[in-house]
């Protein structure tokens, strides 16, 4: 200590300390700015959640009760998931237009970083399943025989052998999947909207759904071939029946009375 | 025609050799003695109107049922073999499926022409079965079922009953996922049967449903037995189309003795010839425009899968109808259950058809006519025989809503409950209205051609009296007209008489008399016919001048 303190007016001392006060500063910087940075991420969620509880009180309150809680008009969304969120809202039937049977799919109102606003704050009022990733619906490379085999046994009592739909009791219906993307599709079969079952991945994984969207992209989408031709709806035999005596009988019956009036009549000469 | 005729003929007479063709036929006639056959007939005459073609076009369906059905068999497998599919279609690689699905989705897309022959005999199946039904109906509302044809009635009803029955067998065969939903649907009602039903079942799959059995038993079915019984009653059919001859409209110079019409040869035959290329070429055209029972995307059958809107094919629609609607009622009794929910629909399902098929054998009873007709009636004439008839459509109509209430609860935003409910109160209720309206119709149709046949046709001219009155000249009907117009036979009611005769004593009137009475009064009585103007009557009316 002597020695130091017989060195503290040197004249480089300044330096030193000024040189160890950087090398200090420099360090607990160093040693803290992680923080910092994990701090700034954890604003910008709550800044999400901030903004979708804004978002939610506007327009979903009313009948889901301001904290989520669910009232007389709907149900409780504690621990409904960020995907059942993204699912209804983007779909268009949340919000509500009206109360019935069952909530139609229409136009989205809210934009796709709205949703995602709204989902962070449904999903902070209790845990539940998430908005999945492109890599967990994309249907590239699916089994699509496996995939019809699955819809077959889990979706075709209601959506049809196509997923063309099928009606409901009292008004209620399973809609037509035609051209839903994969994503809401998934969702779907992850949260199980309205009257549908919910099929989480402990009872379908991840894959088996995958299989499913692939079976129906390569049956019932815009790139669907159909070999047979029109597919009258792909409703069945119903379809089928009015096909064939409207355009089959009925044009038969056209071509008779058209041979009928064609007689040959007796030539006079 | 003459001039041509004496320019063969001399070639005949002379020592010259007779043409090929005349060789043949002459060689022909001395084994078959076809000339006979053909003087006989090839004259027979029949009459012009396009009603008059829908029995060919069932018939020419037919043709094309057994053409394309020859050729399906070919490559089909009547058996329940589980197979792995490894055909062309990507999006049923790998499943397990029985040889029948297997083999009809080679005939679908790896048989050269296979879908669109199969597509055809689908779609032509379709047709049959409702060109059948039509011409059941243009049979029924012109009373071309009375005497001597009620025999005929009854073999066309058969046919349509087997017709459905041969569609119903061969739409299960493929083993798919909607067929497979449809016969097990018959097994439930074959189940609902008391005391035996059980044992139908096990006899018919062979044990427990669905068996390895039920594809080759139905496959025999669909191609040899109820053909086979078609094929037979079809002949006779048409044997006694040619005994009875023809029925015609009412017109001048057509009477209950002549047909008036074409001959058969050469009209007829190049008119029958010609309309079957044009039926065949429209089944053709509808087949290769429009999937029919697009089994690659039902999938195969497994009797633990069902898809919803799984209809039959629209000829048994309205049993499917029956067994929606019915309200799932049973009995439980002594460790027992009678399913009544599906034992009735079972019971009524040949009821509705067979309240048509008797019906030509009521109306003779109720007007106890044994002459033969040989002139059609038209529906307004005959008014409660029509209602009958729409009544009965109307029947099956409301059943078809019933057998499809899941399409129309999603297509027009409806509840199913509601609809289901709909059917059960029209079932009863629809039928009646009907019938009220449909007499009413006719009734005021027969006012309309007796107000014309007296006072003439309107003619659209406005004309003015020298006193201001405007009035429409009515133009009177030519001859021909009026002779079409009121050429129909209307019957008196059968009046019972008086029950005691002069001495008091009472004669005894059988219920069934009573009965016939009633209803006699009620096809024949005052106000359920318009009694038709009689030449008095136009002569009183058209001596008068001018007025209307």
């Amino acid at each position: 200590m002597k020695k130091l303190s017989a060195r503290r007016r040197h004249p480089l001392a300044a330096v030193v300390v000024l040189l160890l006060a950087l090398a200090a500063t420099g360090g607990l910087y160093a040693a803290f700015a992680p923080a910092d940075k994990a701090q700034a991420e954890e604003t910008a969620q709550s800044l999400a959640i901030d903004e979708g509880k804004k978002l939610y009180s506007v327009g979903c309150s009313s009948c889901h009760g301001t904290g989520g809680q669910g009232g007389s008009d709907g149900p409780s969304l504690v621990g409904v998931g960020s995907a059942a969120v993204d699912f209804q809202v983007s779909t268009g039937r949340m919000p509500a237009q009206q109360p019935g049977a069952q909530v139609p799919k229409k136009k989205a109102i809210y934009s796709q970083a709205e949703i995602d606003q709204l989902s962070a704050y449904i999903a902070s009022l209790g845990a539940g399943p998430v908005t999945p990733t492109e890599k967990q619906y994309n249907p590239e490379g699916a089994d699509i025989g496996k995939g019809g085999e699955l819809f077959r046994n889990n979706c075709a009592q209601c959506h049809n052998f196509t997923g063309q739909g099928g009606a409901l009791t009292h008004g209620k219906y399973a809609p037509n999947l035609a051209d839903v993307s994969p994503k809401h599709i998934y969702e779907a079969m992850q949260t199980g909207p309205q009257n549908m079952p919910s099929f989480p991945d402990t009872t379908m994984p991840e894959q088996q759904k995958r299989d499913i969207i692939g079976y129906l992209q390569s049956v019932n989408s815009e790139k669907a071939d159909n070999p047979g031709g029109l597919t009258l709806g792909g409703l069945g035999p119903v379809s089928e029946g009015l096909f064939a005596w409207i355009f089959g009988l009925g044009a038969l019956i056209g071509v008779a009375v058209w041979v009928a009036a064609r007689t040959a009549k007796a030539r006079k000469s | 025609m003459s001039t041509e005729e004496t320019k063969t003929a001399p070639a005949a007479d002379s020592g010259r050799k007779a043409p090929a063709g005349e060789r043949v036929a002459d060689w022909a006639d001395g084994r078959l003695g076809i000339y006979g056959l053909a003087k006989a007939n090839m004259r027979k005459i029949f009459p012009d109107h396009w009603s008059f073609m829908l029995g060919e076009i069932c018939l020419y369906s037919f043709i094309i049922i057994i053409l394309t059905g020859v050729y399906l068999t070919l490559f089909f497998h009547p058996s329940m073999n589980e197979v792995e599919y490894h055909g062309s279609y990507i999006p049923m690689q790998g499943q397990l499926v029985s040889e029948a699905f297997n083999s009809t989705m080679h005939i679908s897309f790896d048989v050269r022409g296979g879908l669109l022959i199969r597509q055809i005999h689908h779609w032509a199946a379709l047709i049959f079965v409702a060109a059948m039904l039509v011409h059941m109906m243009r049979v029924f509302f012109t009373g071309a079922f009375r005497k001597p044809r009620e025999v005929n009635w009854v073999f066309g009803f058969l046919l349509l009953v087997l017709g459905m029955f041969t569609g119903f067998t061969g739409y299960s065969l493929p083993d798919d996922l909607l067929s497979g939903t449809g016969v097990r649907f018959m097994q439930g009602a074959i189940l609902s049967v008391p005391v035996v039903g059980t044992y139908l079942s096990m006899f018919l799959f062979g044990g427990e449903f669905p068996g390895g059995d039920f594809v080759a038993r139905f496959y025999s079915i669909h191609i040899l037995l109820l053909p086979g019984i078609m094929l037979g009653l079809l002949v006779a059919h048409l044997i006694l189309v040619f005994y009875h001859k023809h029925t015609q409209f009412a017109g001048p110079g057509k009477t209950n003795k002549n047909v008036v019409g074409m001959p058969l040869l050469p009209v007829y035959m190049a008119k029958a010839g010609g309309f079957f290329f044009l039926v065949f070429g429209v089944i053709a055209v509808v087949a290769a425009v429009a999937s029919i029972n697009p089994i690659w995307a039902i999938g195969p059958y497994r009797p633990d899968m069902v898809g919803t809107g799984a209809q039959p094919d629209w000829y048994m629609g309205f049993s499917e109808g029956l067994i929606r609607v019915m309200p799932g009622w049973e009995i439980n009794l002594w460790g027992h259950t009678l399913v009544l929910g599906v034992f009735i629909p079972l019971i009524i399902f040949p009821l509705v058809l067979v309240s048509i098929a008797v019906y030509p054998f009521i109306e003779s009873w109720v007007t106890g006519d044994k002459r033969e007709h040989h002139i059609l009636d038209r529906p307004r004439n005959a008014p409660t025989r029509t209602a009958f008839g729409v009544a009965w459509l109307t029947w099956y109509f409301v059943l078809l809503v019933g057998g499809g209430n899941d399409i129309w609860a999603t297509h027009f935003n409806l509840s199913i409950n509601a609809i289901t409910w709909f059917v059960r109160i029209a079932f009863f209720v629809a039928p009646v209205l009907a019938f009220v309206a449909t007499k009413r119709i006719c009734l005021g149709l027969q006012r309309r051609d007796k107000d014309k046949v007296l006072h003439g046709r309107e003619s659209g001219i406005i004309k003015r009296l020298p006193h201001g009155e405007f009035i429409e000249v009515h133009e009177p009907l030519s001859q021909e007209d009026l002779h079409t117009l009121t050429a129909h036979e209307q019957y008196e009611p059968v009046a019972i008489g008086a029950t005691t005769d002069e001495n008091g004593v009472e004669r005894k009137v059988s219920a069934s008399q009573k009965l016939r009475a009633k209803l006699s009064e009620g096809y024949y009585g005052e106000d359920n016919q318009i009694p038709k103007p009689t030449a008095d009557e136009y002569k009183e009316i058209t001596s008068g001048h001018g007025h209307h």
